[in-house]
């Protein structure tokens, strides 16, 4: 069936012309129809634009273009601006905003001749772990719909999980592609901070959000990451260093990798969970790598680090939603105040107004110093740290989260448990690190994540380190049961 | 009634003259339709980003090396967080902590001929707000963000003002600055350079600083004079009446000349400022100051100091004319040929006769209608005595309202003054026979009579006479008074 094929096995049946990107888009779409409503991964269908893209790809490969995305459906996370698309990241207050560009990372998926088919669920600003605080009502996980599909990405991980597309796109603040990866059973990968621009990519926390890619496999991953990395004029901090072939990266042997163990990451971990990391480590091992110990001292603050600066820049990049040009406005405000509060009050969730508010608070004058700025300091120790642990070895392996996806609205009134979920995620956004999670195994029948980190644009080498492990694997070929 | 001493320190808002805006590439341009000059990143919609305009940092650079101040290696941008609806992101992006241009100097010279150096504490990058618009709308409010997002440079001095004279004198000369550095238009009117002044009074001889008052956007050297003088008034009256000065923001209103609260320290907004993490800090290096630094003009000071030493100008001559580079480069285009020798002459006339002319028809200098050409054309014939200095006046409004050199002026009108000795003492001659009793009168001891004769003399000859040369020969010719 043409949802287990491979992005590259696609590319090279559109190219002899054995399928056509149309027949792709509407196979997708029929699936998305499907199995959507049982998911609500998908919350915006653009089945219309999709033919027209389809149509216009198919017209370039029968001129003899080739490309290794050209014609290939994806989904892309509802964060991102999508020029006449809704893009509402996943919030009552952009419900009726309608983008009048495209995101940095849209425009080069669509030069490449990807073809969007809709628009992912998401938690509101990416704000969640879970997928339950969407505007749009939680996303349900493939593997069990009683269970949470992670967040904040959680439609685009679903959608992934369900093969509802070959690939989906998605952002990641503190863990928000690796977590939902690890509790779909696929592979996701967040780049280096700056790798790929944030241009049009709704804002959550500046200094921590990095656009990256859902995929079947690192082998999937490597040409979306290719498509959309590289520097932008539009994004002061997107970096101006070249783009390796990544997808020519992939045939390394891993003979002499030196792969680092975190303490901090074992130390407490789950024993079923413990031994499917040991598992993959001997899959590692018999591959010719080489593990060592290493320490972060500091690694076990990122938790409360990231929970001060992350609402800190989201107190301030949410205050442009005002009522006033775009997005939710109450009706028939008496004043500005009451613009202002009713429309913030009706238009945000709770979970958006506990994050601006502690955001709000770390800034405070007074509390400055003893937040925001302690924060900012164990920011850099931590990065510090990751940086003298990658002297020593070439990546760090570990669990992507601590526990199985869980059941829907189990959490979600306890956001301090919440909010742990992402213990071992955070600390690669702290230090701009880039970090893929792929599946390793099974706990309670639910998918489990296997942690890749590795220090700044080695992007290639945490894919090929992946994609070594996915030839000696088969834990990523696994559907959910009914999704095959 | 205690004897007060007057503390002034001004926070100067100048807009940098980059054709586009700091953080976005829509024009800066002023008097657009409303809201046709503001981008996605003016409207702050939902994923844009900011990337700064270099040309405001090459700017910034360039004030600070002319007022001697230090270039920071490092300087970052900050979020002012405060909502209002002219303020789009829901913030400000400025300058905090680490400021692009800090410690710098800037002598002034006062009315008494004193100079005084008053301290820059720094000068920082920042976006200008729209505007909100109320006039010709019921019951709403408009939004006009062409403004949002235009460079400003806040100069912040140090509170070194003893008067409101001396913040008007300050402000003077960084306006004058500015413009020199073509950084800025200076147009007031049109808001591109205004200011809040901090005002506060202590009694003489106390350290302690008082309570300060802020009073918010100033736009003519007018308002801020009478703006500081009614503060230092009513905060002396609160004093004396038992009073404290309480921290606050006011606001001057120009029709009723008295300033108002508009917010106490109590209702002022937590900014909440940290660094953007939208934008990387700025790093300067040597070479890039260097290169700011082989753009510098010659500056005010340096301008007045030359004319003085090489053109022999007053001290007070040499500052007028260099206080805007363009009279300067007029005054320098006149004297260009006359010769230093003539530099007081020209001084004279630039700012005498040309001034006024300007003035009286509001007219730029460099759209003045007496080009310095024709002017240098009018003086030479003052030096070549070809006409009087009094005559002169008259060409050159002739010049002024026709158009014409001063020699077609000279020529068409017969004023072509009249220096053949034998024509004057004909004159002379008849004036004498003409009137025997005031000649009579004269030589009998009346000398007072000697302008008598002058002025029948000149108006016989329509003016025409060189002065000199008939003072002697009329001496001659009417012998002494004994």
């Amino acid at each position: 069936m043409l949802h287990n094929l491979s992005i590259g096995e696609l590319a090279e049946q559109l190219a002899a012309k054995k399928i056509s990107s149309v027949e792709l888009a509407r196979h997708f779409l029929a699936r998305i129809e499907r199995f959507n409503p049982a998911l609500n991964a998908v919350i915006t269908l653009t089945a219309e634009a999709a033919l027209a893209a389809a149509t216009a790809a198919d017209r370039r490969l029968a001129a003899g273009e080739t490309g290794p995305l050209l014609g290939i459906p994806l989904i892309h996370k509802d964060i991102f601006c999508t020029d006449g698309v809704r893009t509402s990241a996943g919030s009552r207050m952009l419900d009726n905003f309608v983008a009048p560009y495209d995101a940095t990372v849209v425009a080069r998926l669509k030069a490449a001749g990807a073809v969007m088919l809709g628009k992912a669920n998401m938690d509101e600003f990416a704000m969640g772990s879970s997928n339950e605080t969407s505007y749009y009502g939680p996303v349900k996980n493939p593997w069990d719909t009683a269970k949470v599909p992670g967040g904040s990405s959680g439609g685009s991980a679903a959608a992934m999980a369900a093969r509802l597309a070959p690939y989906t796109t998605g952002t990641d603040t503190g863990g928000s592609i690796r977590q939902p990866a690890a509790l779909t059973g696929i592979t996701g990968v967040k780049p280096t901070y700056g790798r790929v621009s944030r241009y049009g990519m709704i804002a959550f926390a500046s200094s921590l959000d990095q656009a990256g890619v859902f995929a079947r496999s690192a082998a999937d991953a490597a040409p979306v990451l290719q498509a959309i990395s590289g520097f932008d004029p539009l994004d002061s901090t997107s970096v101006d260093a070249p783009v390796p072939d990544y997808s020519a990266m992939l045939g390394a042997p891993l003979k002499g990798l030196k792969i680092g163990l975190l303490r901090e990451f074992f130390e407490g971990l789950e024993p079923r969970n413990a031994a499917l990391i040991h598992d993959a480590l001997k899959v590692y091992t018999s591959l010719g790598a080489t593990t060592v110990e290493v320490s972060l001292p500091h690694l076990p603050m990122s938790v409360p680090t990231y929970y001060v600066v992350a609402p800190a820049e989201a107190s301030s990049n949410l205050s442009r939603f005002d009522g006033v040009r775009f997005g939710y406005r109450c009706e028939a405000p008496k004043d500005l105040a009451d613009l202002y509060k009713r429309s913030r009050g009706e238009g945000f969730g709770p979970e958006v107004k506990r994050r601006i508010m502690t955001g709000t608070y770390v800034l405070s004058a007074g509390y400055f110093d003893a937040y925001y700025l302690k924060a900012q300091k164990v920011r850099r120790l931590i990065t510090d740290e990751f940086r003298a642990a990658f002297e020593k070895v070439d990546l760090l392996i570990g669990p992507t989260t601590p526990t199985p996806a869980f059941d829907i609205g189990s959490k979600i009134d306890d956001p301090v448990t919440m909010y742990l979920n992402d213990i071992y995620t955070i600390g690669a956004n702290l230090a701009g690190l880039p970090g893929l999670s792929m599946p390793c195994g099974y706990v309670d029948n639910l998918p489990m994540g296997l942690q890749l980190i590795g220090p700044h644009f080695s992007e290639g080498k945490l894919l090929n380190a992946a994609h070594q492990f996915q030839q000696s694997t088969e834990w990523h070929k696994h559907a959910p049961r009914g999704y095959e | 009634m205690s004897d007060w001493e007057v503390v002034i320190g001004l926070e100067i808002h100048a807009q940098l003259a980059t054709r586009s805006k700091i953080f976005s590439s829509a024009a800066t341009a002023y008097g657009a339709p409303p809201n046709t000059q503001a981008s996605l990143v003016d409207l702050a919609y939902p994923g844009t980003l900011p990337v700064l305009n270099a040309e405001a940092v090459r700017m910034a650079v360039k004030f600070g090396l002319a007022v001697g101040a230090t270039i920071a290696p490092r300087s970052v941008f900050a979020r002012k967080n405060y909502f209002y609806p002219d303020l789009p992101k829901g913030y400000q992006i400025s300058q905090y902590e680490l400021p692009v241009v800090a410690r710098g100097t800037l002598s002034v010279m006062l009315d008494d001929g004193v100079t005084k150096t008053i301290g820059i504490t720094r000068a920082h990058l920042e976006e200008d707000a729209g505007k909100s618009l109320h006039e010709g709308l019921a019951h709403a409010s408009g939004i006009d963000l062409n403004r949002a997002g235009t460079p400003l440079l806040e100069i912040v001095s140090e509170p070194d003002m003893r008067s409101a004279k001396e913040a008007v004198a300050y402000m003077k000369k960084i306006h004058t600055l500015v413009r020199y550095l073509e950084i800025c238009d200076g147009n007031m009117q049109e808001g591109s350079f205004r200011c809040d002044a901090n005002v506060s009074v202590r009694p003489r001889g106390q350290e302690k600083l008082g309570t300060r008052a802020e009073i918010k956007n100033l736009n003519s050297f007018r308002f801020v004079e009478k703006a500081i003088n009614f503060e230092i008034a009513r905060q002396i009256d609160v004093i004396d009446g038992g009073g404290k000065v309480v921290q606050e923001t006011r606001l001057y209103d120009s029709d009723k000349d008295e300033t108002r609260s508009m917010r106490s320290k109590e209702e002022a907004n937590d900014y909440r400022y940290f660094p953007d993490p939208d934008l990387l800090p700025v790093y300067i290096d040597e070479g890039f100051i260097a290169t700011v630094r082989s753009t510098l003009p010659e500056l005010p000071d340096e301008k007045a100091a030359r004319f003085a030493r090489e053109l022999g100008l007053s001290v007070y001559d040499a500052g007028v004319l260099s206080a805007s580079r363009e009279l300067g480069a007029y005054f320098e285009a006149v004297v260009a040929e006359l010769g230093a020798a003539n530099a007081k002459l020209a001084a004279n006339w630039v700012m005498g006769e040309l001034s006024s002319a300007l003035n009286r028809d509001n007219v730029e200098i460099t759209a003045s209608r007496v080009s310095p050409t024709a002017l240098r054309g009018l003086l030479a014939r003052i030096v070549d005595a070809t006409i009087s200095g009094k005559i002169a006046k008259d060409v050159f409004e002739a010049m002024w309202t026709e158009g014409k050199a001063a020699d077609d002026i000279i020529e068409a009108k017969g004023l072509k003054q009249i220096t053949d000795s034998g024509a004057i003492e004909g004159v002379i001659d008849a004036i004498m026979a003409a009137n025997p009793k005031q000649l009579a009168d004269y030589r009998s001891g009346k000398d007072k009579l000697f302008g008598f004769f002058v002025g029948q003399v000149m108006k016989a000859t329509g003016g025409k006479a060189n002065p000199g040369q008939l003072n002697d020969l009329l001496k001659a010719k009417l012998g002494s008074s004994s």
